[in-house]
């Protein structure tokens, strides 16, 4: 009961301090609408990026059986324990104008990630894609192989398989997945804020604009951390059945 | 197929439609395997759990590579070790039923049928056609829309025999396919299922462990045990005969190994001696269809064999021997007593006669046989 308590008070207080009358104004001030933006295209677009990287990687962790892939399994779960701020730092060492593969994509390619809003999404997906690696790879290790089988023998190929019968299959943790890497990219703070910078319009995100007004304008912080907090009920509220039911995917 | 090119010189004879003949190793087992199947027979493979059945029927489907030797259906080489051919499982024109069925649980009925012409590149209207065609042969339509959840066992059956034969497969394989069901629902499956086997053009190979299903559903049976071949045969023929302890248990015969001298007395392995004359092999070419010499098999019915509270004197059974009683099991309308003796017996006897006769756990008790009704005949191995 304390422990509930515990985690409950802060939200509480949240709700009981937050600047009920101002709330209208507040949150149509265009600087807050610009930020929220951000928040929810970045994460949006982090979200599709772990897609499109995260699910063959998810594939190639729960179906191929060499030595060393539980290293490797233990490795892509990193990011979820690293900070995020040494995240945002090892980004940066990485990709930025003077890291050591961002140093070439500046010199040919004149492209350069920190301080833009792509460096945000891939501050972000750095961060939030173990979420969905994780997800699916225990979906995809539990998935029926025997009706996969089944399918090659109907004269299906890899793709067809994958496409038709696996994908259908796991997509209720597809589905989860992707969600809990798009909230984890919405209020991802650390990695972004020491990669891309905290610039309004271009990489200021909810969460740096939250603790930007925190030292001008409380107030304000308020009002937007409630914002946040609607969000993460929403999703939950969306995840419920999963979680309260406790039943990975059929 | 790979195959094809070079196929010509190791053509199976034209009236087999499938030959197989190689072996397949996982690990410490081992499966051999040489058999043939006509276009249009059903093959049953009956043998024990671990037998090697269901290793078989993955070598046909292409989900197991033989470890050596050949497959080939209609001519064409599906797997050659020799020549490093093997048309992996979605190329090969196969229908396969699994035991469990495997069917789609996120497609519908219709879809799950269609899956295969699916595959095909067969457009969307013209595979939910072939669909529609073999939903209506295996009376099935009125299903169309469900998902497997909401079907009963003998309709899963039925669909996923569909999906299969929807493949137009040249090679029809079976596992279990009744396993699945309650008693009821097997009767009524088993003959719909020997129907629509009757009609399909190409070789069906049926795995069962399941003696009534082996010998109602094929023409003719392979029993494989420990990874071989250790009798094949006309299922009536099998159930005669039994070359092994495993096929005199499923189709309910004693079963003793011997030695038969000039004079007609078996000396059996497992003790005692017995005078056999029943079933003459008249088609036993080595012993001009008298009673072999030599190794023999002996077969006697648990019906065949009376029970005794005392010698009996006056009848004129010519196998007289005692025995205690080890065990009294309830069949459907006998009781089937198991014998400790010289030889050892399953006897059955009518309920009433386990009164008269005042059956219990140990004791002794006398058996008596007909020659006529034991039979004889060589031992294969």
């Amino acid at each position: 009961m304390i422990g509930f308590a515990f985690l409950m008070l802060p939200l509480v207080a949240l709700l009981i301090r937050a600047p009920w009358s101002g709330l209208g104004s507040l949150l149509s001030n265009s600087e807050v609408l610009t930020a929220l933006r951000l928040s929810i295209e970045c994460a949006t677009a982090a979200t599709l990026a772990s897609l499109i990287l995260g699910v063959p990687l998810a594939w190639m962790l729960a179906r191929i059986h060499l030595p060393g892939m539980g290293l490797l399994r233990a490795l892509v779960t990193l990011p979820l324990v690293l900070p995020p701020v040494v995240g945002g730092i090892a980004l940066l060492l990485a990709l930025g104008r003077r890291g050591v593969v961002g140093r070439y994509l500046d010199q040919w390619f004149g492209l350069t990630l920190p301080f833009t809003t792509a460096g945000v999404i891939v501050a972000e997906t750095f961060v939030a894609m173990p979420f969905l690696v994780v997800t699916v790879e225990g979906a995809l290790r539990s998935a029926d192989r025997d009706l996969e089988e089944a399918a090659v023998t109907l004269g299906a190929s890899r793709t067809t398989v994958f496409g038709r019968i696996t994908l259908p299959l796991i997509a209720p943790s597809l589905l989860a997945g992707s969600v809990l890497c798009w909230a984890r990219a919405l209020g991802e703070f650390g990695a972004t804020i020491t990669f891309a910078g905290n610039l309004p319009g271009t990489t200021q995100t909810m969460p740096l604009k939250i603790y930007n007004a925190f030292e001008t304008d409380p107030e304000a912080a308020t009002a937007l951390s409630l914002v946040l907090l609607l969000v993460a009920v929403i999703i939950l509220a969306a995840l419920r059945d999963r979680w309260l039911r406790g039943s990975p995917s059929a | 197929m790979s195959g094809a090119d070079r196929a010509g010189t190791h053509r199976p004879p034209t009236s087999a439609a499938l030959a197989v003949n190689g072996s397949v190793e996982l690990g410490t087992f081992r499966l051999d395997i040489d058999l043939a199947v006509g276009a249009g027979e059903v093959l049953g493979v009956l043998g024990p759990n671990g037998a090697g059945k269901t290793t078989l029927l993955r070598a046909l489907a292409g989900l197991t590579m033989l470890t050596t030797g050949q497959i080939a259906l209609d001519g064409e080489r599906l797997d050659d070790c020799a020549a490093d051919i093997f048309v992996p499982s979605d190329q090969r024109p196969i229908g396969v039923v699994f035991q469990n069925y495997r069917l789609f649980p996120h497609l519908t009925v219709r879809d799950n049928i269609a899956f295969a012409p699916r595959c095909r590149r067969t457009g969307r209207r013209e595979s939910r056609a072939i669909a529609q065609r073999w939903m209506d042969r295996l009376g099935l339509s009125e299903l169309s829309g469900r998902k497997p959840a909401e079907l009963s066992g003998g309709q899963a059956q039925r669909v996923a025999l569909a999906r299969a034969l929807a493949a137009d497969p040249g090679l029809l394989l079976l596992d279990e396919p009744l396993a699945a069901l309650d008693a009821r629902t097997k009767l009524e499956v088993r003959a719909e299922l020997r129907r629509h086997l009757a009609d399909f053009p190409g070789p069906t190979l049926l795995v069962t462990h399941d003696p009534l299903e082996a010998m109602v559903m094929t023409d003719r049976l392979v029993v494989i045990e420990s990874g071989q071949i250790v009798q094949q045969g006309p299922p009536a023929e099998v159930a005669r005969r039994p070359a092994t302890q495993y096929v005199a248990r499923v189709v309910g015969l004693n079963l003793y190994r011997g030695t038969r001298d000039a004079t007609g007395k078996v000396a059996l392995d497992a003790g005692g001696t017995l005078i056999a004359s029943g079933l003459l092999d008249l088609n036993d070419q080595a012993t001009n269809g008298a009673a072999p010499t030599g190794r023999v098999l002996v077969a006697i019915r648990p019906t065949a064999i009376a029970m005794h509270t005392t010698r009996p004197e006056h009848s004129s059974p010519r196998n007289v021997w005692q025995g205690t009683v080890t065990g009294l099991e309830l069949l459907t309308d006998r009781v089937r007593a198991e014998i400790n003796g010289a030889p050892p017996a399953l006897v059955d006897i009518t309920p009433d006669a386990v009164a008269d006769l005042d059956l219990a756990n140990g004791r002794p008790i006398w058996l008596s046989a007909k020659a006529t009704d034991i039979d004889v005949y060589r031992d294969p191995a």
